[in-house]
């Protein structure tokens, strides 16, 4: 049996990844085809002021906001918003903080503790703190969250990397490769990456759904995207007025992060499990 | 002072080598020297943690950073390799003309690439640039032929992990053949195996070297292993070299008192096993002199002070000792 078949047999097994899997494949599909399924796609933006706080009904399955715009719609095209935040935010802490992570890991000089001491710095402040002042300064628009949440998550790939670009480093086959020629761009790109590639992935699962749930808490707080964006934190900070009547307003967009963020966290375990090498081969 | 006119391929001379720890500067190597003709199979031999691996090292400059070249030369094909730029190093020599079988094959493989990838891609990386693919891969199926490593597609697609020991080592030796080399330093290749394995692996290796006219240092512990496959052997204590003999003169007879207690503590049918009176120095603060001198029976004071030079015993045999036996 070939790797990937195993490894598709034991996550399939794994009904907590497999579940976060499902969550995120259908938050992907929503994302893609959110214009096709949204029942009132033109509802982002348009409103309605005579079917204000409508609640769940067979017009409006997840009722109405206070402008009278369908929440579930607006679910759906959110849901579009937040997969491209967090693509990008993820996809730019890697490109920061892996190279980083290998620079500092495989070298030992001064060089690797300037860029730990920079990482530790940022780590030292609470992350949402930090993303809340950078995206209050840099003022409130997606491309700022975007910002924020890339500047104050890459250290967590560097320190990953990093730890395990030094255990690597003693190992006999990456010695065994130097003795071979190899120079330290071949060594760490060739042999030390893919060997972190894993916990990078598991931990890019895991900051998808942390970046997620950032963005909204930056959203509510209204210094990320701003309305009428569709963004789930932007409606339930619009929903605040209207509690406790109009409990549908805030609930559903709250279950939405909670889902999704959830689905990433225990798909980051499962991933987790099936990519540890020394796993896999207990399995064989 | 060379006492080998004959052609050397690889000669070290006067190496120097410490290494700097949180417990001081350790002096693994004190002006130790050695060569290796061409074709020929060199046994380096000593205690652990005396400086046979430092060599190895040194001589394709990949030391720990900790480590330092303070002193000596390496010539290679009359190339100083201390001196090399480091790229050339890496492009003409380190995996090319000079190839590792390092000690533990369990973990000298990439554990996350399937062991066909890792030598495809050594030969492609380290092979002649010209030759074709078919030609690559038909060389790779002749050299597992010939270490007996089934080629077939199923075994090139395993990984490292689902490989028994002596399968590992058979499969370094393979890596350390395909590119062509004309030395391969074997650092204790066998001591991580089992005797049976062991025998099989030294016989294969014995064979594919002699056929092809490759040279070996072959770095030991274990004299049994030494006298079955190298020509001519090196003794190390506590980084001086003591005493470089043809292996039979070595064992029949050895010059320096330490040869003479390290043959001597081999295990013998009476079953009596002797030990080297006195414990391994301490390199950080290594006795002055003759580093043997406080473990030496034929030891004086002058032992204490100065350090022997090489004493000439037969063309091929010298001994750095001031009172050698015999």
């Amino acid at each position: 049996m070939s790797g990937l078949r195993l490894a598709w047999i034991k996550f399939s097994r794994d009904r907590l990844a497999f579940s976060g899997f499902l969550i995120i494949f259908s938050l992907i599909l929503v994302a893609i085809f959110a214009g096709v399924l949204a029942p009132y796609p033109e509802d982002t933006f348009s409103i309605h002021p005579s079917a204000r706080l409508q609640p769940p009904s067979l017009t409006n399955f997840l009722g109405t906001d206070s402008m009278g715009r369908d929440i579930f719609s607006r679910l759906l095209f959110g849901a579009r918003v937040t997969l491209i935040i967090s693509i990008i935010a993820v996809g730019t802490s890697l490109l920061i903080g892996v190279p980083l992570g290998l620079i500092a890991g495989y070298s030992e000089n001064w060089l690797s503790e300037l860029i730990m001491r920079i990482a530790d710095i940022f780590l030292s402040i609470p992350q949402i703190i930090l993303a809340i002042l950078l995206a209050q300064s840099l003022g409130p628009s997606i491309a700022n969250v975007i910002l924020a949440l890339s500047i104050t998550y890459w250290p967590w790939f560097t320190r990953i990397v990093f730890a395990e670009t030094r255990t690597l480093r003693q190992t006999v086959f990456i010695e065994a490769t130097q003795a071979l020629g190899a120079n330290p761009l071949r060594t760490t790109v060739l042999h030390v990456l893919p060997n972190v590639s894993s916990s990078i992935i598991v931990r890019s699962s895991i900051g998808m759904g942390y970046t997620i749930l950032t963005a909204a808490v930056l959203g509510f707080l209204g210094v990320g995207a701003q309305p009428p964006i569709p963004e789930w934190g932007v409606t339930i900070a619009e929903s605040r007025q209207y509690l406790p009547e109009a409990w549908w307003y805030a609930t559903f967009p709250g279950l939405a992060i909670f889902l999704v963020v959830m689905g990433f966290n225990m798909f980051g375990d499962g991933l987790r499990d099936i990519l540890d090498p020394r796993i896999r081969r207990g399995f064989e | 002072m060379d006492l080998y006119q004959k052609e050397a391929l690889l000669s070290v001379s006067r190496l120097t080598v410490h290494f700097h720890t949180d417990r001081g500067v350790v002096k693994a190597l004190d002006c130790a020297g050695l060569s290796v003709g061409r074709g020929e199979v060199v046994g380096l031999i000593g205690e652990s943690g005396c400086g046979k691996t430092t060599i190895a090292r040194s001589v394709l400059r990949v030391l720990p950073p900790a480590g330092k070249i303070i002193n000596g030369m390496v010539l290679f094909s009359g190339q100083d390799l201390l001196s090399m730029k480091e790229n050339d190093l890496n492009t003409s020599v380190r995996g090319k003309a000079i190839t590792l079988i390092p000690q533990d094959p369990f973990n000298s493989f990439n554990p996350v690439f399937a062991v066909g990838t890792q030598i495809k891609d050594i030969m492609k990386w380290k092979g002649n640039a010209e030759n074709s693919k078919e030609i690559n891969e038909k060389q790779i199926h002749e050299m597992l032929e010939q270490v007996q490593i089934p080629s077939s597609r199923d075994q090139l697609k395993k990984y490292p992990h689902q490989f028994s020991g002596g399968q590992r080592q058979r499969l370094m030796i393979t890596m350390a053949l395909l590119p062509g080399p004309s030395l391969v330093i074997a650092d204790e290749p066998t001591t991580a195996l089992d005797v049976t394995v062991e025998a099989q692996i030294l016989k294969l290796m014995t064979s594919l070297v002699l056929g092809r006219g490759i040279s070996v240092l072959f770095i030991t512990h274990d004299l049994g292993v030494a006298s079955q496959i190298c020509e001519r052997i090196v003794v190390l204590y506590a980084g001086q070299d003591m005493e470089d003999a043809p292996a039979d003169s070595l064992f029949s007879d050895p010059r320096h008192p330490y040869t003479k207690e390290l043959l001597q503590s081999l295990p013998n049918p009476e079953g009596k096993i002797r030990d080297i009176p006195g414990e391994v120095p301490n390199l950080v603060h290594p006795p002055e002199g003759c580093r043997f001198h406080p473990r030496c029976s034929r030891a004086t004071d002058h032992c204490s002070r100065h350090r022997p030079e090489k004493v000439v015993v037969t063309a091929d045999h010298w001994v750095r000792c001031f009172h050698p036996i015999g």
